[in-house]
């Protein structure tokens, strides 16, 4: 794919901004032993409440679901930021942020105990982010800017 | 085009190696902010968390060995059922009931399983008092479901049904007592099973009048019955926390205690149902006016009978004394210097003689400090307990809160040096967790601020009134002097701080204790 200056530069950016955030928030998860996202699951609405609930609610669950949460943050985000698996993580990313936002989806009629930093109607900033990524998965860069030109470079891929 | 052949040959070029890389230095730039982050956690949990050391509670008490105790229960309508539920005993119907709502509905589920996984505590239920036949019949049945069936399981023998107290507690097949009468008749009934011999859980308030309540602890204390009074709230997990954090001032000098009563319902205004089945016949009206003053049979008075100083204590006696308990419990309050208290029948006018709004301040010039209570049963807007301190305040229900205070002089350089934020929360505790935390992240400090009750979701908490009479049946079992948490000592200050506040209502002045002379002028 052929982008121009502008447009490749704009990808990048897009890229490193969006891995920037999964990555910090996967270590500062990672890094703290006592965080878990118990209080976040319990605070779940619209029709999967139920079903994040009990994840909550059981341990070995939400053992696994804390440990995947954390780490996949964090890995998703490497791979945004050095350009390598991109379209591997841009994937992952979309697929946990679509968790995210079934968990607490903007729908009109739901309230949250945890407060929204803005008014949304189906649309907030978890789905944008996500559409984000969805950018990234269909424009890769990571062959340009990244790690993965060192395999394109040896593969001979034109730019 | 020179560019070109180098790369042809060698795979890889400079421009490469520029463009492949080009993104590490964002990784150096999140690498210290991560740094910064972490080192700002440790140093403001280290800050927060230096010398504190909070006792946790240590689970659920192993049931002590022994012989099989025989109860009689005294008062099997509302709360004598609630308390044989929770020694394990509930009517076959019920188990049917619940099991049918549990088959659509998760929180009845939740509800059977808790009470089905409740440890056996060895005890059986030998006899059963009520005035009133249908409750009567309803003790004798939960009695005799030993083996929590329903209708259609195997039963144990069943209770035998006393007509009188005085039969009951003379009776040689009861050990030990269980009084859950109206207020009036507390003392009456729990003095009568100690002076034969048997021990005595005693719902609360301890009494009704002034006298008896000396009469109370002179005979406990001469037979050396076990007396438990029923303030489950000495099992709660929180309350000993906050102990422990208080006894190791975490807070700072205590000035002023606030604790309330918010309650919106016609059920929690003691308006409760009056059954159908009720009447002159199925009622010994004799029997439940006891030592109150003789009025015609009124079946009101007798459903709602918290409703009337005849036979209630009020907001004083039936609610304060859950939180002076509590507060006793932590910081050992004892009886008050004075107390000082008003209010009047603003919402409710039923015909009720008790006070729906109520507030009153006990002081406590030897510990400097005041204890404020102010109830309505016509708004449920919660203001839980606060205990407040010049160097945090603590706010306290089934979870435990510590906010800083800006102008703390025992947290100055450390809220100078940014090491702790004040007004924030800074230590929380949720029952069911073994540790306390130091709160950090903003997730964790919105949730804490909101006392999230994740054990009543969890459905795993366990019933403080069966920690209650666990920890009574234990001690009847070590038969060593052991005293429950709540004996007649601490049941003695409650009834005695409750009274100075219901006379200072009637007599609309300020009432003080001569501790001296142990009395109330």
């Amino acid at each position: 794919m052929k982008y121009s200056k502008t447009g490749l530069v704009a990808l990048v950016v897009l890229r490193l901004a969006t891995g920037w955030h999964f990555f910090y928030e996967g270590m500062v998860k990672v890094l703290n032993p006592d965080w878990t996202s118990k209080a976040y699951l319990l605070d779940s609405g619209g029709f999967l409440k139920n079903i994040f609930e009990w994840m909550a609610l059981n341990s070995n669950v939400l053992q696994v679901v804390d440990f995947l949460n954390a780490w996949g943050l964090t890995l998703i985000g490497l791979s945004l930021l050095l350009g390598i698996f991109c379209r591997a993580g841009a994937f992952a990313g979309m697929l946990l942020l679509l968790f995210y936002y079934l968990s607490h989806p903007a729908f009109p009629g739901i309230e949250y105990l945890f407060p929204t930093d803005g008014s949304y109607f189906i649309i907030n900033k978890t789905l944008v982010e996500l559409f984000a990524l969805f950018v990234i998965f269909a424009f890769p860069s990571a062959h340009i800017i990244g790690l993965e030109r060192f395999w394109a470079a040896k593969n001979k891929i034109p730019e | 085009m020179k560019k070109d052949e180098q790369k042809d040959k060698k795979g890889i070029s400079r421009r490469d190696v520029l463009a492949g890389l080009a993104s590490l230095p964002v990784l150096g730039a999140l690498g210290y902010g991560l740094f910064l982050h972490t080192s700002e956690r440790n140093k403001y949990k280290s800050g927060l968390l230096k010398g504190v050391k909070p006792v946790l509670p240590s689970g659920i008490p192993p049931l002590v060995e022994g012989p099989v105790l025989r109860l009689g229960v005294v008062g099997s309508g509302g709360r004598g059922m609630y308390i044989m539920k929770a020694l394990g005993f509930v009517r076959p119907e019920r188990i049917d009931d619940w099991e049918a709502r549990a088959a659509t509905d998760k929180y009845w589920r939740d509800y059977l399983d808790e009470f089905m996984a409740q440890e056996q505590l060895n005890v059986r239920v030998t006899a059963v008092c009520d005035v009133f036949g249908k409750h009567a019949a309803q003790g004798i049945a939960a009695g005799s479901n030993l083996y929590r069936n329903g209708q259609s399981g195997e039963m144990a023998d069943a209770p035998r049904r006393f007509l009188t107290y005085q039969e009951l507690c003379a009776s040689p097949d009861v050990d030990a007592v269980i009084v859950a009468t109206p207020d009036h008749l507390h003392v009456p009934v729990a003095l009568e099973a100690a002076r034969n011999g048997k021990h005595v859980y005693c719902e609360k308030p301890l009494s009704w009048t002034v006298e008896e309540t000396f009469e109370a602890r002179k005979v406990v204390r001469d037979t050396g019955i076990v007396f438990q009074l029923g303030h489950q709230g000495r099992q709660t997990e929180s309350y000993q926390v906050a102990k422990s954090l208080i006894e190791q001032d975490v807070i700072g000098k205590i000035s002023l205690i606030e604790v309330c009563t918010n309650r919106n319902d016609p059920n929690g205004a003691w308006v409760y149902d009056i059954d159908p089945e009720a009447n002159e016949n199925t009622i010994d009206w004799k029997q439940f006016i006891g030592p109150a003053p003789w009025h015609d049979f009124s079946l009101e008075r007798f459903f709602r009978w918290r409703c009337w100083w005849d036979y209630s204590t009020g907001l004083s006696g039936d609610l304060f004394t859950h939180e002076y308990d509590a507060l006793n419990q932590i910081l050992g309050l004892g009886i008050p210097h004075s107390a000082m208290a008003s209010g009047g029948i603003y919402f409710y006018k039923d015909g009720r003689t008790v006070p729906d709004v109520l507030n009153m301040a006990f002081e406590y010039p030897e510990r400097d400090l005041t204890l404020l209570y102010s109830a309505t049963l016509s708004s449920e807007k919660n203001r839980g307990k606060s205990i407040m301190a010049h160097d945090a305040w603590m706010e306290l229900d089934e979870t435990l809160t510590v906010y800083l205070d800006r102008s703390s002089t025992r947290y100055k350089d450390q809220i100078e040096q940014g090491l702790l934020e004040p007004n924030k929360p800074i230590f929380s505790y949720v029952p069911g967790q073994d540790k306390i935390d130091a709160i950090t992240t903003p997730t964790e400090k919105y949730f804490a601020g909101r006392g999230l009750l994740y054990t009543y979701r969890d459905g795993k908490a366990v019933d403080t009134t069966h920690l209650h009479l666990r920890e009574w049946l234990n001690c009847i079992r070590l038969n060593n002097g052991t005293k429950p948490s709540c004996d007649i000592d601490q049941a003695f200050e409650e009834a005695i701080t409750a009274h100075m506040g219901t006379i200072s209502y009637h007599e609309k002045r300020r009432t003080f204790w001569d501790a001296i002379n142990e009395r109330i002028v």
